[in-house]
């Protein structure tokens, strides 16, 4: 009698140790690179050769999860970023990126930059089942949650930004004889297709000519001059930074006044209006998800405040001008509440999870009314814009905020 | 003749014995390969993908060792021919569905004959010219490979990606690994191939060419049949390396074979030594990990850093890794006597 006492009163006790235990082991899980005091994060930019201007992405990153650590980390465990150079080559890509995760052994890799470094990877970790989280380029290929379940984007698309475009014309401006600029690669070449799509039928009446330049090429003033002989009300400029100024200095050159619309990527203050000359960019277009650090109108805005003061701290004598410090912080903050959302289930698939989990979550650099959605079946974490007008010396934003979702292929 | 000539046609000039200074003793060899043959084994898979690409920019190395080094001419475009190795092999593998191991031998033939074809025109030119010209080549290239007429096949500037070989034969081996030794095999036998080809009769030609290209005519040589043969040899060793490491990376786009390419392997060759085939492989080392370890010093500064790593390379030792190898060997020898 007394030892089936002890006996029920052991396994009793061994049942209780044995939940307690498993219990436990349930609130906790790992992968590699994740441990109960450190969240291992890899990165890779160009810090060196053509791109190297986005490497302030790669640098705001790390001092943001410096500041993150100093604060005590996320859920108490710190973030250990790991960024190297690919020099914009794939290559160079694939070997960093193999490096981080076979020899770094980091949970995931966040923010790699560049649409032909982040083909040449992507396949790479889908195999390994490695996040390849909000990717740094602004493709449409990215948002493809059935093919490549462990690839995401986060900046607006391309094509949607440019549908957003055409939409407004279309409404705005009916009769528009419309001209475009682009450059002859992916990133041009969305921006056209998102045009096209975005006119629908009234694409062929409506644009009347597609002009292209290779990214090699010194100067683009040639094309200026043979698309003002074709006469067009409207030029779309869908270059990057060097080109985009080039044009709007050479329009006025010309003393051509067509509606100028240039893409978001060459909107900054800094580096393309500046050098543009303000007085030769008034009254361009273009539309912006992110507030500018240059615009005066952000002074008193509390999320704007958070971020200069974190680069006061952190990264002291920063130019607040460079887009690529809110892009940088704007990014960051996403990673960390995916992490902060993962608890301490930190596993790959977890953190997949998580991060087709963000509802209407509104980093503190995005425009007011932008908000960041995503699911299971959008993998495009920001798809609104707002459009905006040059004046004086700033972006002043006008209209609605207007979505410019595309379904994933 | 210009001084960047002059260094070509200087470094061979101190050895009496151009032949045998191209190539390492059978010792040497032995352990050199033996070391080749044994570490994958006891590496990570991504140290065993980084001795691939060694493998692979010291393939395209020695390439433009047999054209510089042994032929005498210059050359800056050999990314060309790099890329044009790496999407012939891509395209048949992912259009025609070829199997990887029989892309390279049309990649090879290809670019032997692009190489050879582009020598003709450039047997006019000479020196700094010849170099300014395949300069050309290596700029056109990118954007070549980005013309919507090709697109179909390219894939434009989406570029190719490429499926990664698994081990044949049900081998234990992971595929890294088996790219690893598949890739030595090949490129120990185009070593082979090579050092053979430089001790033959046509070996001979090219460095009468090199040496004194007057001379060897009036010996007899055919001067521009050589010098093209010596491009289009060099074109289709390239452009099996190139469809060596489109297979490694899986993937090829047009951004990928610059004039940077270009650039880091001429670089290669003169840290390996110009004339010294064994170097290639130390040239392929000081590309690959030299920007690595200057990324390691300073992330902000590492292009200045790896200028004053070159620098210093090219000040103490301007021969490169052959004139380390001759002090080594001589030190030995006294070590010997001793």
């Amino acid at each position: 009698m007394l030892s089936t006492v002890r006996i029920a009163a052991i396994s009793a006790a061994i049942v209780a140790v044995a939940a307690t235990s498993t219990a436990a082991f349930a609130q906790k899980k790992y992968d590699t690179g994740a441990s109960d005091t450190e969240i291992k994060v890899g990165n890779i930019i160009p810090y060196s050769g053509p791109a190297s201007a986005y490497g302030v992405i790669g640098k705001t990153e790390e001092a943001y999860f410096k500041m993150i650590n100093d604060r005590g980390g996320i859920n108490g465990r710190k973030v250990n970023f790991v960024s190297y150079d690919d020099a914009y080559s794939p290559p160079k890509a694939v070997e960093q990126v193999r490096k981080l995760v076979e020899s770094d052994e980091v949970l995931l890799v966040f923010n790699p930059l560049g649409t032909p470094s982040n083909t040449a990877i992507q396949k790479y970790l889908n195999s390994k089942k490695i996040p390849q989280l909000f990717v740094a380029t602004g493709a449409t290929k990215w948002n493809d949650p059935k093919n490549f379940p462990w690839t995401m984007g986060w900046q607006p698309s391309y094509q949607s930004e440019a549908q957003i475009y055409a939409k407004w014309l279309m409404k705005e401006k009916p009769d528009a004889k419309v001209a475009i600029l682009y450059q002859n690669d992916d990133f041009g070449k969305d921006y056209l297709k998102g045009t096209k799509d975005g006119f629908g039928a009234k694409a062929a009446s409506s644009i009347i000519m597609e002009e292209s330049y290779e990214v090699s090429e010194p100067s683009i003033d040639g094309h200026i001059v043979k698309i003002k002989a074709a006469n067009p009300d409207v030029l779309l400029i869908y270059t990057t930074p060097k080109f985009g100024a080039q044009t709007i200095k050479k329009t006025a050159e010309l003393g051509w006044k067509p509606l100028q619309i240039i893409t978001n990527v060459s909107a900054s203050v800094g580096s393309v209006m500046q050098p543009a000359g303000f007085d030769n960019a008034q009254g361009v277009l273009s539309a912006a998800y992110a507030k500018d650090g240059a615009d005066s109108q952000w002074n008193n805005d509390p999320g704007m405040k958070k971020w200069s003061e974190f680069l006061d701290k952190y990264m002291p004598g920063a130019d607040k001008t460079d887009g690529g410090y809110v892009y940088g912080y704007g990014a960051a903050q996403t990673l960390a509440k995916v992490l902060e959302m993962c608890g301490d289930d930190l596993t790959r698939a977890n953190v997949m999870k998580q991060a087709a989990s963000l509802k209407e979550f509104t980093p503190d650099t995005l425009l007011p009314g932008v908000k960041i959605n995503t699911s299971a079946t959008d993998f495009a974490p920001i798809a609104q814009l707002q459009m905006q007008r040059f004046k004086g010396q700033k972006w002043e934003l006008f209209g609605d905020i207007i979505s410019g979702d595309v379904p994933s292929e | 003749m210009s001084a960047a000539e002059d260094i070509v046609t200087e470094a061979p000039a101190v050895e009496a014995v151009p032949k045998r200074a191209m190539t390492l003793g059978y010792g040497t060899s032995l352990v050199v390969l033996a070391a080749l043959i044994l570490i994958p084994l006891f590496v990570k898979n991504f140290i065993i993908f980084q001795m691939t690409m060694l493998l692979i920019y010291a393939l395209a190395v020695m390439a433009l060792n047999i054209l510089t080094g042994g032929s005498g001419q210059f050359s800056l475009g050999q990314s060309a021919f790099y890329a044009v190795g790496a999407y012939t092999s891509a395209i048949l593998m992912e259009h025609a569905g070829m199997n990887y191991a029989l892309t390279l031998p049309v990649a090879g033939i290809v670019c032997f004959g692009f190489g050879f074809l582009f020598g003709q025109p450039a047997l006019r030119l000479s020196g700094v010219y010849l170099a300014l010209a395949t300069f050309a080549l290596a700029t056109a290239m990118p954007q070549l490979l980005k013309l919507g007429y090709f697109e179909h096949w390219t894939g434009g500037v989406q570029g190719l990606v490429v499926t990664k070989p698994d081990a044949p034969f049900g081998l234990p081996m992971s595929q890294d690994m088996w790219l690893y030794y598949f890739t030595l095999a090949v490129g120990i036998a185009i070593y082979i191939a090579s050092v053979n080809l430089l001790r033959s009769r046509s070996g001979r030609a090219f460095m009468a060419i090199r040496d004194n290209e007057i001379a060897a005519s009036a010996m007899g040589v055919d001067v521009a049949l050589y010098k093209t043969l010596a491009f289009g040899v060099s074109a289709g060793i390239t452009g099996v390396a190139g469809g060596l490491g489109a297979i490694a990376v899986q993937f090829v786009a047009p951004d990928g074979y610059t004039i940077q390419l270009a650039i880091s392997l001429f670089l290669g060759m003169v840290v390996g030594g110009v004339g010294w085939l064994p170097g290639s492989i130390v040239g392929s080392a000081f590309i690959i990990f030299v920007p690595n370890i200057a990324e390691g010093i300073s992330k902000g500064l590492s292009g200045a850093v790896f200028g004053v790593l070159l620098f210093l390379v090219i000040f103490l030792v301007p021969h490169g890794a052959r004139q380390v190898a001759i002090v080594a060997q001589q030190l030995a020898a006294k070590l010997k006597k001793n």
